[in-house]
C-alpha cells in the first residue's frame, strides 16, 4: 500500500510564530481509532508524538501571527478530504482502485495516489525557519533578501491565499483556520492507500482529526503539519502555547526520513523478501527483512534506483530519473541467509551463451527439448553441451531445475578455470603487506608499537576461505625515506632486515622469505614485531617517501605472483626526495572559486601509473593516515581509490584516545571477506547497456570494471542508458559477472542476476523508484564530475536534475493540481532531504572552514559506499537516550535530525557511519548522569570526556551495548565524541543536524523544498 | 763476467733493481741503437730482512721541482753541513737534527749501503686496515660452503683492528650492516641501476658527517667515518656477528630459470664497494675483494646476457668484433678501477668458474689496483683455499705481506728520462722535468699510484737517454736514479722506500763491449716481454710478433758477429747468448699467443706476468724442467721434447702450473705397484722426489700453481707438450721410435727452426 503521493502541509505564507499549542496529545485520540485498521502494523507515531514534536523551534521565533484568516477559507476543502476518503479505509485495499485517478488505477493495490506536498511557502515564512535554532523573529523582507532561494516574487510562491484550483481539492494553500485544530497524528484515516493524488493533500493545518492520512505509518507521523512549535520541545523558545495552529510551515508537516524509514520497516520489516517476481521493490536499506533467492539477486547485492525501467530513451529523458543499479557484490549477508552456491561445470568452465558471453542463468530460456537454450540477454541460441543436457517438464522447465543453482537463482557462483586465470597459471593465495611509516612522527605517537603489537594477535585472524588457518601470506615493509623489508622466513632464528634507499625505482630486494604464512613463521614474525618499535625508537628522520613504498608493495605481489593488499600506516606529507613526492598545495583562497576543482584533483604523475600497476597485479591499497596537518588526501587517495582501497584518517592521533577507534578499524578491515584481482562485467538485455560506472575502480575499457580487490562494503553503480526500445514483456535483465580470487586462492565468478519491469508509463517508473540508490548515484556522480566543474555549477545540477525528477513527476503522473503545489512520487518523497544533505555534506559545501583533507577523504570514502552506508551518512540517526526503555532490546527510534528536536532535559546519542556524537543537554536528567557517567550532574562531568565508564547499571549496560552493537554493523569505527549543549564543542555536532540550515551554508530541508518547488514550477511553466 | 753477473744479483738483492744494460749509452742516438732500451724492473717493497726502517723523516732537495732525497750518492760537505743534489745540484743546508753530523757520524742514508733505505713517517692519525668482501652468492650450494668457511677462516687472520665490511650480490646487491644487535640489517640495490658515487653514499646513509662538519664542528674525517660507517667494522667488535652472517649466506634466491644464467649484478657490486670506500675512507688502505664464480649477467658491467644459448665471448667472437658487451663492460670496470685507485683502495678478483667469467674486461680492477687475480675452478679447491690463506701470508716480521694505496716516484739525473712504466700501477700525471715525451707503458708522469703492493710487485720502468750526441758525457760520469716508494704498511705506518742507484755512462761507439758484456739478457727478455705483452692488449697479435721479432733481429744485427749474408758465420756473446732462446718461448707463451687460450685466460695470465719479479717472469716465459732419473741427481734439463724420455720423471713449473710427468717406463712401473714393494724402495723414492720439490715451489708460490701429475699418454700431459722445444714432431720422424725424446704432434716451429731463421734474416744484407 505505498502511497505514492505525499501532500505536504501547504504553505503558510508567513512564518507563524510558535504554533506551540499543540501538545502532545493533540493527535492521539483521533489517531488511535484510525489505527484500529492496520491492525498488526504498530504505528510508531503514536508514541513518539512526543518526541516529534518537539521541534518546532521556529515556532517561538515569537513571529507575529498571521494576518488573516483568509488562507484558512480553503480549510473546508481540507475537511472535505477525510469524508472522501473515509470510505476507502474500510474497504480496505480493494478499495483502491476507486480512486479516480486512471494512472493509478493500475496499480493495484500496490499503488497508493501520489500525495502531493502543496507547498506554498512563500519565501518570507521561510525565513523563520531558515536559521533554525536562532529565533529572530524578521520582517519578512528582510528575510527574503537572506534567503538565496527566495529571490522569485513571493506571489509565485506560496501565496497563502491561493485560491486551490477547482480541480485540485486539495488546497494546498489553505491555512488552516485559526484555531483549528491540527491533526495531530494526523493522518490516519486512510487505511488503505489513498487513492487519487488530490486526495491527499493534507495540508498541514488540516482541520481537526484529518484523515487525509494515508496509511501506514509511512505517513503517518509526520504530517501532523499544523504543529509548528511543540512547546515541550525546547524550552528555551518561547512557547506562546496559545498561538493559533499553524501559520507557518510545520517542519512535521514536511516529509520525515524517520517516519519513511519506520514505516517501511513496520511495514515490511521482519519478513520474507522473495525474489521471484520481475521488477519487485524491495524493502528500504534500513528495514530489516530476510531475503529469499529465487531468481533475482538479493537487494544486498544489487539494488536499483527503479524497479521500473522507461520503456524507450524519450521517456527516460522525459522523467530524468536516472537508470542505475548499486552493485555490492560481496555483501554480507546475514548469518539466516544462505551463502552463495558454487557450481562447477568441470573443465570447460562454466557454460555460456556464444555470442554475449552471458552466463548460465535463470534467465536462459531451454528449448527444442531442453537441447537448446536462449540466450535471454541477446537471445542468441546455443547448443546444450552433452553433459549438461537435461530433459525438460511440461512447463518447459528443466527437471533439475531446483537442483541447479545457476537456473533458480538469482546469485551464485562458478567454479573458474585456467582460462580465467593470469597467464592461465594456477592462482596463489593472495597476500597482505602491513607497511608502517617509522618515521619520527608514527613512532612518537606511539603508533608502530600500537600496529605492531596488535599484528601479533591479529595476524591470527585473517581472512581464510576453509581450514583452520588463513592461507593468506603476510610480508612486512617499514619505511621512512627508505624502505626495510624484512626476511621472515619461518627457518631463519632472526628477521632479516633489507634496506632499499634507491627510491627512485624501488624493488624487491628478496623473494623467498618475504611473503610467508603467518602460522608458520610465527615466532620469526613476533620476533620482528617486538624489534620494530625498539630499532626505530631514536629515529630523528621526519621525512617520508609514499608512492615508492606502494610500488614495493606492487612489485612484491608481483614478484611472488599473487595478487594482495597493503596496508599502509602514513604519517606525513611525502616530502622526501623520491617518485611521488608531495607539497603542500592546500590553498583555501581556491574554496568558493572555479578552480577549486583542482584541490580534489590528485597531483599528477607517478600514481596514476602506479594505480594501474597495482590493478594489474591485483594489488589493493588501505591507507591509514595519521597526519597532524595537510597531508594531500586526494592525491594519496588516489591509489587507494582506484584499487578497491580504503582511506583510513585519524587526525592529530593518540594513543591514549584513539587506539581503540583505529584499532577497530584496521581489526576490520584485515579480517573482513573480500576478493581480490576483480574484473566486473555487467550484461544486459537488449535495448539498454551499462555506459558508466563509479567505485573504487579502474577502467581500461568502457565495459570492465577492473578492482585490485573488492570487499564486503564496496559498492560500484553503474548507470544505463538506453540503445533501443525495452519491451514490456521481456523487461530489462542484468547479470553482474564478477570474476576474482578468493582468499584461499581459488578463481571464482560471481554471478548477480537481475530483472526488471519496463513501462511505457511513467508512473510505472515512479512507483518503483528507490531513493537511497538515487541518492547514491547522485552523490557519486556529483562527487566525480566536481574533479571537473566548478562546485557551484555541480550543486546547481544536483538541484535541476532533483527539480527535473520532481516536475517530471508533476507533469507525467500527478493529477492536475495547483502549481504551486508540490507534488511528491510517494517513492521519493524524502528525496528532497537526502538531496539538501548531499549538497551540505563537506565536499560539496564549499566552505573555507572546512578541511580540504577532510573534504577530499569524504569524497573518495562515499565513491565507493554501498546504498545502505551512504543513506546513514545522509542521514544520520538521532537516537534519544533519555526515553530508552533499558528493559528491551531496542533501541530508541530515531528522531528526525533537526535541533527542535532537541530537549535540553535529553541526552541523544547520533551516528552516520562515521562519527558518533553523544549530545548532553544542559539539564539532562541527573539519575541519568549518574547512571551512565557515574558523575551527579552536567557540571561533575570531567572537561574532556571520551568514554563510557563501564557501570553496573541497566542504563549504563544498555547505552554500551547499543553502541558497540552500532559499532560491529558498521563498516568503520566511529570514535564516541561526548558533546554538551551550548558548548563549543557542540558545533561539529550541528553540522550533522542535516534537516538544518547547514553550519557551514547549505539551506534547510524547508528552505530546499522552498527552492525545488519554484525551480519545478519554473520546470512546469 | 762473473763480475757483472755477481754486479746484477747484489743489485737485486740490495735495491731490487736489475737494468737491461748495466752501463748506459751516452747519448740519445747510441741508445736507440742498442735496441732494447736503457730500462729496469724494480721491486719496490723487496724483501729486506736486513733493513731495518729509520724512525725520522727523510731529507729533501729543497728545489721546488726536485725534492730528491739525500743519498748516498749525495756530495756533502760535513763542514758546512751542506748536501750538493745529485740530480739538480741544488746545494741545500742540512735541517738542525742533522747538526752532529760529520766524517764519521753519518746518517744511514749517506752510508753506500743504504742505497734503499726505509723511513717510517708520521702522516696523520694512522688507519686500520680495511678488507671489503663482495661475494657473489649465485654459486653451487658447494661452491658457497668453501668460499664460506674460507671467508670465516679469513677473518681469524686479520689483524683485530682492521675493518671489514660485507657485500654479497646476485640479482640484487646487499650491503650488510655490521654494527647492528638483534636483526640483521643490510642495505639492499637493483643490480641493474648506475648509480653515482653520491647516490650510492646518500643510499648507504653515509652523507651525514658532511652535514654535521658544515655547521662547523671540525671533524676528524676519519673519526666521523668511522664511526658513522656501520658498514666496516674491526674485526674483534664483529667476528662472531660476522661469522655467523657469512654462515647464514644463502645462494641468491631467485629462481633461474631453464636455460639462463643466474643474473649477477657484478658491475653494481663493486662499484658499490668503491662508492663505500670512496665515501667513508678516501685516500686509505683498503682492499676491495671480489669473490665471484660466473660472469656479471646484468647491470652496467654486464659481460654476457642471461641466456645460455649465447656463450660467452671467445678471441674469435673478439676479433670478428662479436663481442657486445666488450668494449661497454671494459670501460665500465676501468672507470671503476681508475676510481678506486685514486683513493688508493686495490681490488682483487677472487674467480673461480669452470667457464669464463669476465676477466677480460674486469681485469683493469686489479691491473690498475694492484690487486691479486685467482682463477680457479671452484672455491672448493685446494688451489683457491690455500691461494687466498696466502693472501694474508706473514712476514719474519709477522706483519702481512701487503702494503696499500703506494706512490712511486721517480727522479733521475738530467741526462735521463722517463718514458713509463709496466706494472700494476696507474700515473698520477705528475709532470716534472724528467718526464719524457716518448711514451713507453705508463708515461707522461714521474709518478705512479700502487694501490696494493706486495714484495714481488715489480714494474718494468723505462728511460730515456736524452743526451745529445754532439755533447759528450765526462769519463766517469754516472747518471743516476731515484725510486722513492711511499706506501701505508700493513701494520698502518706510513713509510717511505728510497732507492738510489747509479750506473756509469759509456760512449757506445768506443766501449761497445762493454755496453754489451752490461747487458742483463734476464732482465732485458722481461722488459721486452712487458713491453710485448703491453702492446698486446691494443694491438693484434700477429702484429706485437713481428714487432718483438723486428726487435731481436736489429738486437742479434747490433751484437752479433758474422760474416755478411753467411748465417753459419752467425755467433752471438755469451751476455747474449740465452736472449734468442728467451723470445723463442715467449713467443710461444700464452703471453703473446691466444690460440687455446680463452680471453679470461690470457688476461690472467698477463696479469700476472706485468707485476711478477724477474725469476718468476723468466719461469713464465721459459718454464723449468727438471728431470729425475735414476741416472743422477735431478738436474735442470732442456725444455725440449728431446728431454721427454721413458725413464725419467720431469717436473715442469711454468709458474701457473706444475706438472709431473711420469715417463713411459716409469708410469709402468709406478702402475706395477713396484713403489709399494720393499725392494724397490729406491723406486718409491724417485717417485717422491719430485713430489717433494713440487711442494716447496708450491708452498711458497702466489698464486698456487695449478697441480698436474701425468704420465706419458695421459691427458694432462698436454701441458707439458704444450711448452716444450718441439725439436721432434711428426714431420720430422726421424725421431720416431728412438730413445731420443717423444715426437709432439704440432706444426709449431722449434727452437733450431727459429735460430737457423733468425741467423738468416740476422746475417742478410737485404734487413
Amino acid at each position: 500500500m505505498s502511497q505514492q503521493g505525499y501532500v505536504a502541509t501547504p504553505q503558510y505564507s508567513q512564518a507563524q510564530p510558535g504554533l506551540p499549542g499543540y501538545p502532545a496529545s493533540f493527535g492521539s485520540p483521533p489517531g488511535q481509532p484510525l489505527y484500529g485498521h492496520y491492525g498488526g502494523q504498530p504505528q510508531a507515531f503514536s508514541p513518539p508524538p512526543t518526541g516529534m514534536m518537539k521541534s518546532p523551534v521556529s515556532a517561538p521565533t515569537g513571529m507575529a501571527p498571521p494576518p488573516a484568516a483568509a488562507p484558512y477559507g480553503s480549510v473546508q476543502q481540507n475537511g472535505a478530504h477525510p469524508q472522501r476518503y473515509a470510505a476507502p479505509p474500510s474497504a480496505g485495499p480493494a478499495s483502491y482502485s476507486q480512486p479516480p485517478q486512471p494512472p493509478y488505477h493500475s496499480m493495484a493495490s500496490q499503488a497508493p495516489p501520489p500525495a502531493q506536498l502543496a507547498n506554498q511557502m512563500s519565501g518570507m515564512n521561510l525565513g523563520g525557519y531558515g536559521p533554525g535554532p536562532m529565533q529572530t523573529p524578521q520582517p519578512h523582507p528582510n528575510s527574503l533578501v537572506q534567503q538565496p532561494y527566495l529571490t522569485s516574487p513571493p506571489p509565485a510562491m506560496g501565496q497563502p491565499q491561493l485560491p486551490p484550483g477547482p480541480q485540485s481539492p486539495q488546497m494546498s494553500p489553505t491555512q488552516p483556520p485559526p484555531g483549528a485544530i491540527p491533526m495531530g497524528g494526523m493522518g490516519r484515516p486512510f487505511p488503505g492507500p489513498p487513492p487519487g493524488p488530490g486526495g491527499f493533500q493534507q495540508p498541514g493545518a488540516g482541520p481537526v482529526g484529518q484523515p487525509g492520512y494515508p496509511q501506514q505509518g509511512q505517513f503517518g507521523g509526520q504530517m501532523p503539519g499544523p504543529q509548528p512549535g511543540f512547546p515541550g520541545a525546547f524550552p528555551s523558545g518561547p512557547a506562546p502555547m496559545a498561538a493559533p495552529p499553524q501559520k507557518k510551515l510545520d517542519p512535521d508537516s514536511i516529509p520525515s526520513t524517520t517516519q519513511v524509514i519506520e514505516d517501511d520497516q513496520a511495514k515490511r520489516g521482519g519478513q520474507l523478501y522473495t525474489t521471484n517476481v520481475r521488477g519487485q521493490v524491495p524493502p528500504l536499506v534500513t528495514t530489516n527483512f530476510t531475503v529469499q533467492d529465487q531468481g533475482n539477486a538479493s537487494p544486498r547485492f544489487m539494488r536499483c534506483t527503479t524497479y521500473t525501467f522507461p520503456s524507450t530513451a524519450d521517456l527516460a529523458k522525459q522523467c530524468q530519473v536516472p537508470l542505475a543499479t548499486i552493485i555490492k557484490p560481496f555483501a554480507t549477508l546475514p548469518k539466516n541467509e544462505a551463502p552463495l552456491f558454487v557450481v562447477n561445470h568441470g573443465e570447460t568452465g562454466p557454460i555460456r551463451c556464444n555470442r554475449c558471453k552471458a552466463y548460465m542463468c535463470p534467465y536462459m530460456q531451454f528449448i527444442d527439448g531442453g537441447r537448446r537454450f536462449q540466450c535471454g540477454f541477446c537471445a542468441c541460441v546455443n547448443e546444450v553441451p552433452v553433459f549438461y543436457f537435461q530433459h525438460l517438464d511440461h512447463m518447459g522447465r528443466r527437471v533439475d531445475f531446483y537442483e541447479k543453482p545457476e537456473l533458480s537463482l538469482g546469485s551464485y557462483e562458478f567454479a573458474a578455470t585456467m582460462d580465467y586465470c593470469k597467464n592461465n597459471k594456477p592462482t596463489s593465495p593472495p597476500a597482505y603487506i602491513f607497511m608502517i611509516d617509522v618515521s619520527y612522527a608514527n613512532i612518537k605517537s606511539g603508533l608502530v608499537r600500537l600496529v605492531c603489537d596488535e599484528l601479533k594477535t591479529l595476524l591470527d585472524r585473517l581472512p581464510k576461505e576453509e581450514g583452520e588457518n588463513s592461507v593468506v601470506k603476510v610480508g612486512f615493509v617499514t619505511y621512512n625515506k627508505i624502505l626495510h623489508f624484512y626476511n621472515v622466513k619461518s627457518t631463519l632464528a632472526q628477521p632479516q632486515m633489507m634496506v632499499v634507499s634507491d627510491t627512485a625505482e624501488v624493488f624487491l630486494p628478496l623473494l623467498d622469505g618475504f611473503l610467508v604464512n603467518f602460522h608458520e613463521s610465527r615466532a620469526v614474525i613476533c620476533n620482528l614485531l617486538e624489534q620494530i618499535p625498539d630499532m626505530f625508537a631514536d629515529t630523528n628522520e621526519s621525512e617520508t617517501v609514499f608512492a615508492p613504498v606502494i610500488q614495493a608493495g606492487v612489485e612484491a605481489l608481483k614478484a611472488a605472483e599473487c595478487s594482495g593488499k597493503l596496508f599502509i600506516f602514513h604519517s606525513s606529507i611525502p616530502t622526501a626526495e623520491a617518485p611521488g613526492k608531495l607539497k603542500n598545495r592546500d590553498d583555501k583562497k581556491l574554496v568558493g572559486t572555479d578552480k577549486e576543482k583542482t584541490l580534489f584533483q590528485p597531483q599528477r604523475g607517478v600514481f596514476e601509473q602506479l594505480s594501474k600497476d597495482c590493478v594489474a597485479s591485483g594489488c589493493s591499497v588501505d591507507v591509514f593516515l595519521f597526519p597532524s596537518q595537510y597531508v594531500d588526501v586526494a592525491t594519496m587517495g588516489d591509489v587507494p581509490s582506484h584499487t578497491g582501497g580504503s582511506v583510513y584518517k585519524y587526525n592529530n592521533f593518540r594513543v591514549e584516545t584513539d587506539a581503540e577507534h583505529f584499532l577497530s578499524d584496521l581489526r576490520k578491515d584485515v579480517e573482513k571477506p573480500i576478493g581480490f584481482d576483480a574484473v566486473m562485467r555487467v550484461r544486459t538485455s537488449t535495448g539498454f547497456r551499462a555506459t558508466d560506472f563509479f567505485g573504487a575502480i579502474h577502467m581500461n575499457n568502457t565495459t570492465d570494471v577492473e578492482m585490485a580487490a573488492v570487499d564486503c562494503d564496496k559498492a560500484v553503480t553503474v548507470e544505463f542508458k538506453h540503445d533501443d526500445t525495452l519491451s514490456e514483456e521481456n523487461g530489462a535483465l542484468m547479470q553482474c559477472a564478477l570474476l576474482y580470487t578468493t582468499v584461499g586462492g581459488q578463481r571464482r565468478l560471481r554471478i548477480h542476476n537481475l530483472s526488471l519491469n519496463c513501462s511505457a508509463q511513467l508512473s510505472d517508473l515512479y512507483k518503483s523508484c528507490e531513493t537511497d540508490a538515487l541518492i547514491n548515484f547522485f552523490a557519486k556522480s556529483a562527487y566525480r564530475s566536481m574533479l571537473a566543474q566548478p562546485l557551484k555549477a555541480v550543486r546547481e545540477v544536483l538541484v535541476h536534475q532533483t527539480a527535473h525528477m520532481l516536475a517530471g513527476y508533476r507533469k507525467n503522473c500527478a493529477s492536475p493540481s495547483a502549481a504551486s503545489q508540490l507534488i511528491l512520487p510517494d517513492a521519493m518523497k524524502v528525496f528532497p532531504v537526502y538531496m539538501n544533505s548531499l549538497m551540505k555534506t563537506a565536499v560539496l559545501v564549499g566552505s573555507a572552514e572546512l578541511s580540504t583533507d577532510e573534504r577530499a577523504h569524504q569524497r573518495l570514502s562515499i565513491m565507493s559506499m554501498g546504498v545502505e552506508d551512504l543513506q546513514l551518512l545522509l542521514y544520520p540517526r538521532l537516537i534519544p537516550l533519555h526515553t530508552m526503555d533499558v528493559s528491551s532490546d531496542g533501541v530508541p527510534a530515531p528522531l528526525r535530525c533537526s535541533e527542535e528536536r532537541l530537549t535540553e532535559s535529553g541526552m541523544f546519542l547520533l551516528e552516520n557511519g562515521q562519527v558518533l556524537f553523544m549530545w548532553l543537554g544542559q539539564a539532562c536528567p541527573p539519575d541519568l548522569m549518574q547512571n551512565i557517567f557515574n558523575v551527579p550532574s552536567l557540571a561533575h562531568l570531567p572537561a574532556d570526556p571520551n568514554s563510557l565508564p563501564e557501570l553496573d547499571n541497566p542504563h549504563s549496560h544498555k547505552l554500551r551495548a547499543m553502541i558497540s552493537s552500532l559499532l560491529q554493523q558498521r563498516p568503520t569505527s566511529m570514535k564516541l565524541q561526548i558533546v554538551r549543549q551550548k558548548d563549543r564543542s557542540e558545533l561539529p555536532f550541528r553540522q550533522y543536524l542535516v534537516e538544518d540550515k547547514g553550519l557551514h551554508g547549505g539551506a534547510s530541508y524547508m528552505d530546499f523544498l522552498c527552492y525545488v518547488h519554484r525551480e519545478i514550477r519554473q520546470l512546469l511553466t | 763476467m762473473a763480475t757483472y753477473q755477481e754486479f746484477i744479483q747484489q743489485n737485486e738483492d740490495r735495491d731490487g733493481v736489475r737494468f737491461s744494460w748495466n752501463l748506459w749509452p751516452s747519448s740519445r742516438l747510441e741508445a736507440t741503437r742498442l735496441v732494447v732500451p736503457v730500462s729496469c724492473l724494480f721491486t719496490p717493497l723487496k724483501e729486506r730482512p736486513d733493513l731495518p726502517p729509520v724512525q725520522y723523516e727523510p731529507v729533501l732537495c729543497s728545489r721546488a721541482n726536485c725534492k730528491a732525497v739525500l743519498n748516498p750518492l749525495c756530495q756533502v760537505d760535513f763542514r758546512a753541513k751542506i748536501w750538493a743534489c745529485n740530480f739538480c745540484f741544488q746545494r741545500n743546508p742540512f735541517p738542525p737534527s742533522y747538526a752532529g753530523i760529520s766524517d764519521v757520524n753519518q746518517p744511514a742514508e749517506l752510508m753506500p749501503p743504504f742505497s734503499t733505505i726505509e723511513y717510517i713517517v708520521q702522516r696523520g692519525p694512522p688507519t686500520p686496515l680495511i678488507f671489503l668482501y663482495v661475494v657473489d652468492t649465485c654459486l653451487e650450494e658447494e661452491d658457497l660452503q668453501a668460499l664460506r668457511e674460507s671467508l670465516q677462516m679469513s677473518l681469524s687472520l686479520l689483524p683485530a683492528d682492521a675493518l671489514v665490511g660485507l657485500i654479497t650480490f646476485g640479482r640484487m646487491v646487499q650491503v650488510h650492516e655490521l654494527s647492528c644487535e638483534g636483526i640483521a640489517k643490510s642495505y639492499v640495490f637493483r643490480g641493474t641501476k648506475e648509480l653515482s658515487s653520491k647516490q650510492i653514499q646518500e643510499m648507504l646513509g653515509l652523507m651525514k658527517p658532511a652535514a654535521s662538519s658544515q655547521q662547523g664542528r671540525p671533524v676528524a674525517p676519519h673519526d666521523a667515518a668511522a664511526s658513522s660507517c656501520k658498514f666496516l667494522q674491526p674485526v674483534h667488535r664483529v667476528d662472531m656477528n660476522l661469522t655467523d652472517l657469512l654462515g647464514e649466506l644463502q645462494r641468491d634466491p631467485w629462481p633461474v630459470p631453464q636455460g639462463k644464467r643466474p643474473l649477477r649484478s657484478t658491475g653494481i657490486a663493486l662499484s658499490i664497494a668503491v662508492g663505500l670506500l670512496e665515501g667513508t675512507f678516501p685516500n686509505t688502505g683498503a682492499r676491495v675483494m671480489l669473490f665471484t664464480g660466473g660472469p656479471p649477467t646484468q647491470g652496467p658491467g654486464m659481460v654476457v646476457g642471461d641466456e645460455l644459448k649465447t656463450p660467452i665471448r671467445s678471441w674469435h667472437d673478439i676479433q670478428k668484433d662479436n663481442a657486445r658487451h666488450l668494449k661497454k663492460a671494459t670501460k665500465y670496470y676501468e672507470a671503476l678501477a681508475n676510481r678506486a685507485a685514486v683513493n688508493g683502495h686495490c681490488m682483487d678478483i677472487y674467480a673461480c668458474a669452470l667457464d669464463q667469467m669476465g676477466l677480460l674486461e674486469m681485469k683493469c680492477c686489479a691491473n690498475l689496483t694492484g690487486g691479486h687475480v685467482v682463477m680457479g675452478d671452484s672455491f672448493n679447491t685446494s688451489l683457491f683455499k690455500q691461494t687466498f690463506q696466502r693472501v694474508f701470508s706473514k712476514d719474519y716480521n709477522g706483519e702481512f705481506r701487503m702494503a696499500f694505496g703506494g706512490t712511486l716516484e721517480v727522479k733521475t739525473s738530467r741526462e735521463l728520462k722517463v718514458s713509463g712504466a709496466i706494472g700494476p700501477c696507474v700515473s698520477l700525471n705528475a709532470k716534472g722535468p724528467c718526464v719524457s715525451e716518448n711514451e713507453m707503458g705508463i708515461g707522461g708522469t714521474t709518478q705512479w699510484k700502487i694501490c696494493g703492493l706486495n714484495p714481488s710487485s715489480t714494474l718494468a720502468m723505462f728511460f730515456e737517454v736524452v743526451n745529445q750526441h754532439n755533447a759528450p758525457i765526462p769519463q766517469g760520469g754516472r747518471g743516476a736514479v731515484q725510486f722513492v716508494t711511499q706506501y701505508q704498511h700493513s701494520n698502518t705506518q706510513k713509510r717511505i722506500r728510497v732507492t738510489t742507484i747509479a750506473r756509469n755512462w759509456a760512449d757506445a761507439q768506443s766501449q761497445i763491449q762493454h755496453i754489451e758484456t752490461s747487458f742483463d739478457q734476464e732482465a732485458s727478455a722481461v722488459l721486452m716481454a712487458r713491453l710485448g705483452v703491453f702492446r698486446a692488449e691494443s694491438e693484434e697479435g700477429p702484429d706485437v710478433l713481428r714487432w718483438l721479432d723486428r726487435q731481436l733481429i736489429r738486437l742479434c744485427q747490433k751484437f752479433g758477429q758474422f760474416n755478411k749474408d753467411d748465417s753459419t758465420s752467425f755467433k752471438l756473446s755469451e751476455s747474449l747468448s740465452l736472449y734468442p732462446q728467451f723470445m723463442f718461448h715467449l713467443r710461444r707463451s700464452p703471453f703473446l699467443q691466444v690460440f687455446n687460450n680463452s680471453p679470461d685466460e690470457s688476461s690472467y695470465y698477463r696479469h700476472h706476468f706485468v707485476r711478477q719479479d724477474l725469476t718468476q717472469s723468466l719461469i713464465m716465459i721459459q718454464p723449468i724442467l727438471y728431470s729425475y732419473s735414476f741416472h743422477g741427481p735431478p738436474e735442470p734439463v732442456l725444455l725440449d721434447s728431446s728431454s721427454i724420455l721413458p725413464d725419467r720423471i720431469l717436473l715442469m713449473d711454468t709458474f701457473f702450473q706444475l706438472v709431473i710427468y711420469h715417463g713411459e717406463t716409469i708410469a709402468q712401473w709406478r702402475k706395477a705397484r713396484y713403489q709399494e714393494m720393499a725392494e724397490y724402495e729406491n723406486f718409491k723414492q724417485l717417485l717422491q722426489a719430485p713430489l717433494d720439490d713440487a711442494q716447496e715451489i708450491l708452498q711458497t708460490r702466489f698464486p698456487m700453481p695449478r697441480y698436474v701429475d701425468t704420465e706419458h699418454g695421459g691427458s694432462q700431459a698436454r701441458f707439458l707438450l704444450s711448452k716444450v722445444n718441439p725439436s721432434q714432431t711428426h714431420n720430422n720422424a726421424y725421431g720416431w721410435g728412438q730413445e731420443s725424446g717423444a715426437p709432439i704432434l704440432t706444426d709449431d716451429v722449434s727452437l733450431q727452426v727459429f735460430m737457423d731463421h733468425l741467423k738468416k734474416l740476422a746475417v742478410s744484407s737485404a734487413a
